[in-house]
């Protein structure tokens, strides 16, 4: 057994270094960054848009008073709604020649003008291209209604008790952060899954292998590789999570403090979140490691990680139909699936405060991990290296 | 020779009726090796006869169909990795390593410390007037220099058995004397090497004992000696009488190369051939009684078809 973990230590310390100090695992650790990237360009670029599009601006024209009342009255509907769902009003004091006034201003473009409400509360008409917005058009008839009525003097007052969570929001909060979890453990073991695939493509295409297979068990080799890109990941990992939280810091009031609460509480869903990456990636790397080290090429590495990829966003589904639902038929199948079960176990550790199953559910996995790469080594000693004798299939793995 | 190897020494390797195969073909039938300690151990035969598959086999790294092999005493061979040195035909390095970490990562894969490894580098790469090449990137080296890396990273550990598959090819003529050199060093020491390959000048200049294999199967497995000893001496004859009852001496399966006669020696031996010469009246201007090369040997085991493939390659 020593020997087994001292072959497999020679190849992780090996792959390990010719990953971490190779220059591009800079870029490799800028990856998710390209993601951020461009969701803070094209959200940016979006929100403007919506801005000047989801936002009609309607120009009141109309004595101050009537103008008041009527902001007073969007006022009170923004503060149910939100402002950001309401049309914006500008007042405009009317002038002698009302047409030419009206036409003016929907020629504005500062602000971007879309309708102009003239006569007054008692006799409003509205000018403008809002027929294809019967909502805002069915706001403006709302807010005029409230500001004739002067419902909004009248809003009552509404005394309450703050309680800091209920189960309603518990549970939303809950699977709010279940699926955080998830979604982050799925999209980083989905970036290095095609990385895991052409692990052997380099000893292959140098012909070291043969001098490792002269040396050591296959599976060793495996287990090295593995262990190796692992620990390239974590690494990975503890840069992205470091970056990320002193990115929520900066930027969320409050920072990490206000994400949701898992129900196992922060430390051991962390802990767990670190344990079943682990389990995912070897879980993931080992299936990956032995599909890979099929193709003999880079172009058959790049043909395999299509159907691939969509084998783990189907993986993902399942343990993601999970969330909420973790003790149900469904729940417990994606729980005892090998590739589902750490993705699904992060949830549940997010919604359950049990502690006890995670153990189970770790040695489950790394009971599979271990059958995954001796099937794996199996598999390339026999198809690749053309080692032992021909047996009928259901003798495979006594070979 | 180097050193007599007598047959009370310990067996280094022992294969029994190694079979190989590959689909529906068979790529080595029925293979028996002995291969004594400290002796340097000849694998010959064309492309394609299953030398390669063999050492494979012997080393662990295929199984076989079926058949049994014992390596330094071990029934499974990869238990005696570290103590085996294996220099595959297809050489195997990373490109982006340096020469000295490759020879120290070909130890580790042995079980050599990495430090350790760092500092017998540095020490062979200087025996070898390599020193300068330490620190250079192997993709930065020649073909014949990066094989003569993967050399040193196949002895940096001190192994008891070296396996060398076709280590001359692609080497030249400085190289190939250095490597003979190596490998009698090695076995002065009293390592026991195997070395394929299909040129079989090397295998002459280096082997006690050689296997010829021709489609799978040993059709020879002994002493060089006792390979040539299969065949009788040659004569070459020149004479200067063209005709003569001296004619009577030269077998009827004697052919001519230029002036000369060639013709096995016969049964009787030099004497009652010299007698009829002479009293025929030959008038003998040269005789020459030669002892035959391993590669006449081969070709009278293995065929003149499997000798004209290997002789697609001679030694510089």
């Amino acid at each position: 057994m020593m020997r087994f973990l001292r072959c497999a230590f020679v190849i992780a310390r090996r792959d390990f270094s010719a990953t971490v100090l190779s220059k591009t695992f800079i870029f490799f650790l800028l990856g998710p960054l390209f993601p951020l990237l461009f969701g803070g360009v094209f959200g940016s670029i979006g929100a403007r848009v919506a801005q000047q599009t989801d936002r009609p601006v309607v120009a009141v024209i109309a004595p101050q008073d009537e103008f008041q009342r009527l902001a007073a009255a969007r006022a009170q509907l923004a503060e149910a709604i939100g402002g950001d769902a309401l049309v914006s009003l500008v007042g405009y004091s009317p002038e002698p020649d009302l047409a030419a006034q009206q036409k003016r201003l929907l020629a504005s473009r500062s602000p971007p003008i879309r309708a102009v409400l003239s006569g007054g509360l008692e006799n409003p008409k509205l000018a403008g291209a809002l027929g294809g917005d019967p909502g805002a058009v069915g706001q403006l008839k709302m807010l005029i209604a409230n500001a004739r009525s002067g419902s909004a003097a009248r809003a009552p007052d509404l005394p309450m008790t703050a309680i800091a969570v209920s189960s309603g929001s518990l549970a939303k909060d809950r699977a709010s952060t279940a699926q955080i979890a998830q979604v982050a453990l799925f999209l980083l073991t989905l970036m290095l899954s095609t990385m895991v695939l052409s692990q052997l493509i380099e000893e292959k295409s140098n012909k070291v292998i043969e001098i490792i297979a002269a040396a050591m068990p296959i599976d060793a080799m495996f287990v090295g590789k593995l262990f190796a890109m692992l620990s390239a990941s974590i690494l990975g990992l503890v840069v992205w999570i470091t970056s990320g939280a002193l990115l929520i810091q900066l930027v969320k009031h409050g920072g990490v403090a206000t994400l949701p609460t898992p129900a196992v509480g922060w430390p051991a869903f962390l802990a767990l979140g670190v344990i079943y990456f682990g389990m995912n990636y070897l879980l993931f790397g080992a299936a990956f490691l032995m599909i890979g080290a099929q193709a003999s090429t880079a172009r058959e590495v790049q043909t395999l990680s299509m159907p691939v990829t969509f084998a783990q966003v189907l993986i993902f589904g399942f343990a993601a139909a999970a969330i909420g639902d973790s003790n149900s038929t469904k729940g417990l199948a994606a729980a005892i699936f090998p590739l589902s079960s750490p993705m699904t176990m992060l949830a549940r550790g997010a919604e359950q405060p049990e502690l006890w199953p995670h153990l189970g559910a770790i040695l489950w996995q790394a009971l599979w991990v271990g059958l995954i790469l001796r099937a794996g080594a199996q598999l390339f000693r026999k198809t690749v290296l053309k080692s032992g004798p021909r047996l009928p299939w259901w003798r495979f793995g006594r070979a | 020779m180097l050193r007599q190897v007598s047959h009370s020494d310990p067996l280094a390797v022992e294969a029994v009726d190694l079979v190989k195969d590959f689909g529906d073909t068979r790529a080595v039938d029925g293979v028996s090796l002995c291969v004594p300690t400290g002796s340097i151990y000849g694998l010959l035969g064309p492309n394609g006869a299953g030398k390669t598959t063999t050492l494979r086999m012997l080393l662990g790294i295929i199984d076989p169909s079926s058949g049994t092999r014992v390596v330094l005493g071990r029934d499974h061979p990869l238990d005696a990795a570290q103590e085996i040195g294996y220099l595959p035909e297809e050489r195997g390095l990373y490109p982006a390593m340096h020469a000295r970490e490759a020879i120290a990562f070909m130890g580790a894969l042995r079980g050599l410390p990495m430090s350790e490894g760092r500092r017998r580098a540095d020490v062979l790469l200087a025996e070898h007037d390599l020193g300068d090449w330490g620190k250079k990137s192997i993709r930065s080296l020649s073909k014949g220099m990066a094989q003569i890396v993967q050399l040193l990273g196949t002895i940096i550990h001190k192994p008891r058995l070296i396996v060398l598959d076709e280590p001359f090819a692609g080497l030249d003529a400085i190289n190939q004397a250095r490597l003979e050199e190596l490998i009698r060093r090695e076995v002065r020491t009293g390592v026991t090497i195997i070395f394929s390959t299909h040129v079989i000048a090397h295998a002459e200049r280096l082997c006690e004992q050689v296997a010829i294999i021709a489609k799978g199967k040993v059709a020879f497995n002994g002493r060089v000696d006792e390979a040539r000893a299969r065949l009788r001496p040659i004569v070459r004859l020149r004479t200067r009488q063209s005709d003569g009852p001296w004619r009577t001496a030269i077998p009827a399966a004697a052919r001519r190369e230029g002036d000369e006669y060639v013709f096995e020696l016969p049964e009787g031996g030099p004497e009652p051939l010299l007698k009829v010469l002479i009293d025929g009246g030959a008038g003998i201007e040269t005789l020459a009684i030669e002892r035959p090369g391993l590669h006449d040997a081969f070709v009278a085991i293995a065929g003149n078809a499997a000798a004209a493939a290997m002789g697609e390659e001679k030694p510089q």
